[in-house]
């Protein structure tokens, strides 16, 4: 119960970082920074092992935002968990800052793959636990995709590839909020039921409530359990979670709020 | 003659024995990359990824983020065209160690017509900031080269023939990034070649001497990074240009000499020769579709004899 509190906490805080560090009067991912929310929460400060002082340490758990526009939440969560200071978050989007739209490795160390454009983190990841199952590392990998994301085929061939490698030291995570940028999925290019297709390339489907502390980290260890394959954990989320204007509302994908619709975000995540 | 593609394929082999972080990966073609030689001997260090080429340029960021070298294969014109993008945003951006190996560059996959045929690779590759863009003229150069990019940290494009080639450097040729071979040296032109059409260049510069027109040969093997002193060095006084390459006149080696020499003060006469804005066709061998895109030894010294006369 401890845990879940802290972790609340910790989630309510990173809302908070994610709409300071977008800001009031400039376009941002709010929508699906907030909607994995919970997740990054989860993985930073429950789940995965690492040193942030020592962000290259062997053998470590690494994450991959594979929906690399969701940057903010990543950000706030590596800022709370001391990968740089806090104040940084302001810097985002900006000349020269290691913020970067979409996250960089060259510029931000803790970051362990370039995303931005769709469909690519599980490929990387797959490259990843194929090295280490060579080095005889035992990290573990996370890969975070969009439910839009899976519109692109190259997360199907990295599907297909991660279950015939056996790489059970791999869990994808899809935040299933549902929208994309021009409207729901379902109308836009529907992807259909998410679990038999999962299951079909060969995976462990696990479905939480995504905004659900207790699930995540059950989720998380059931994956770690399955030692015969990749687990993905399905969680459905609501887009824009946390902001009453911002929930489920297609236009926040990125988007951009005045001076007082700012101030309200802050004030109902007091 | 000897084959490039089958030289690369047991230098990596004899590189990868030495280090086991050399990692191959091919998407259905290891037969014709010759990747296939560390498939057999050391199947540990391969990875076929089967006809997926987005995924397999990904899943070879992932090695190289974990300290592995992965050597790419496929097809030039599937790894290059199906997999641009990845290429850009993962392995160029983050500037990261895989190694890019396009086989059947060129016209050299003739049965197989334009599909399979790659004439566009190396213009799409050179504009990559971060990437290093090599393609060497025998198999000699080629198994240096490939050495070479085992010891070399960073992206890199190899780009191999099906074709093979007479051997052009002496068993003891060292590769040096950037650096030009001066082949021949004669006063009346130079002609500026990379690939399979040195050797067309070497042969067609000898029986040009026989008709009085001296040429010097000059074989481009680094695309990029060009090191303009050593090229401007190797041309010396000479102001009549030639280029000839098999690949699109547009973005290539041509268009590499084009901008350097442009860029000089003294008037230089260039003539680009390549494939002209088309696509390629099936033919019933090589030779056939080089003199069908005028690209052969008889193209070169008419076209020579056309720079020299004015």
């Amino acid at each position: 119960m401890q845990v879940e509190k802290k972790l609340q906490e910790k989630a309510k805080e990173l809302r908070r970082e994610i709409i300071r560090m977008i800001g009031a009067n400039h376009v941002g991912h709010f929508g699906g920074s907030l909607s994995v929310v919970e997740i990054m929460t989860v993985l930073y400060f429950h789940q995965m092992k690492y040193d942030p002082l020592n962000p290259n340490q062997k053998g470590r758990d690494r994450l991959v935002l594979s929906k690399g526009h969701s940057a903010p939440a990543q950000y706030a969560a590596m800022a709370l968990a001391g990968y740089f200071p806090r104040e940084e978050l302001l810097s985002l989007k900006q000349l020269g800052s290691r913020l970067q739209g979409h996250p960089n490795l060259a510029c931000l160390p803790g970051i362990e793959a370039n995303t931005g454009s769709l469909g690519q983190g599980l490929s990387m990841v797959i490259g990843m636990a194929l090295a280490e199952r060579l080095q005889k590392e035992r990290g573990r990998f996370y890969v975070i995709l969009g439910d839009g994301e899976l519109q692109e085929g190259q997360v199907w061939e990295a599907a297909m590839a991660a279950a015939n490698f056996g790489l059970h030291t791999i869990t994808a995570i899809v935040d299933h909020n549902k929208l994309q940028a021009t409207g729901p999925i379902c109308q836009r290019m529907n992807v259909g039921e998410l679990r038999p297709k999962w299951e079909a390339f060969g995976w462990q489907v696990i479905e939480v409530n995504g905004h659900s502390i207790p699930e995540l980290i059950q989720a998380f260890q059931a994956a770690e359990r399955n030692v015969k394959g990749p687990t993905v954990i399905i969680a459905h989320t609501v887009k824009g979670k946390g902001v009453s204007f911002m929930e489920g509302v297609a236009k926040y994908h990125n988007g951009l709020v005045n001076e007082n619709e700012f101030q309200q975000a802050l004030a109902e995540l007091e | 003659m000897e084959s490039c593609r089958v030289w690369y394929g047991r230098e990596l082999l004899a590189l990868a024995k030495e280090d086991p972080t050399i990692v191959a990966l091919d998407a259905d073609l290891s037969r014709s990359t010759m990747s296939t030689f560390i498939e057999q001997e050391l199947p540990q260090q391969f990875f076929e990824i089967g006809i997926a080429e987005q995924n397999m340029v990904g899943i070879a960021a992932g090695l190289a983020l974990n300290g592995m070298k992965p050597f790419v294969h496929s097809f030039a014109v599937f790894l290059t065209g199906r997999a641009y993008d990845q290429i850009r945003q993962v392995i160029a951006y983050p500037a990261l160690n895989v190694k890019l190996v396009g086989s059947s560059a060129g016209l050299s996959d003739f049965g197989d017509g334009a599909t399979h045929q790659s004439l566009e690779d190396i213009s799409l590759m050179r504009t990559l900031p971060n990437m290093i863009v090599i393609s060497p003229a025998d198999h000699v150069q080629t198994k240096a080269i490939t050495n070479y990019l085992t010891g070399y940290r960073g992206p890199a494009y190899l780009r191999l023939s099906r074709a093979e080639t007479e051997q052009i450097f002496p068993e003891d040729y060292r590769f040096a990034l950037g650096k030009v071979d001066l082949l021949l040296q004669g006063d009346d032109l130079a002609i500026i070649s990379t690939g399979t059409l040195t050797g067309t260049a070497l042969r067609a510069a000898r029986r040009m001497e026989a008709q009085g027109i001296k040429a010097t040969v000059i074989n481009v093997s680094t695309i990029k990074p060009l090191d303009r002193k050593d090229l401007l060095k190797a041309i010396g006084g000479i102001r009549r240009v030639l280029t000839i390459e098999e690949h699109s006149i547009y973005g290539g080696l041509g268009s590499t000499v084009a901008e350097i020499l442009i860029q000089e003060k003294c008037g230089y006469h260039l003539k680009s020769m390549g494939v002209r804005d088309l696509f390629g066709q099936s033919g019933e061998n090589h030779q056939e579709l080089l003199k069908h895109y005028q690209l052969t030894e008889d193209d070169l010294i008419a076209a020579a004899a056309a720079l020299t006369s004015d």
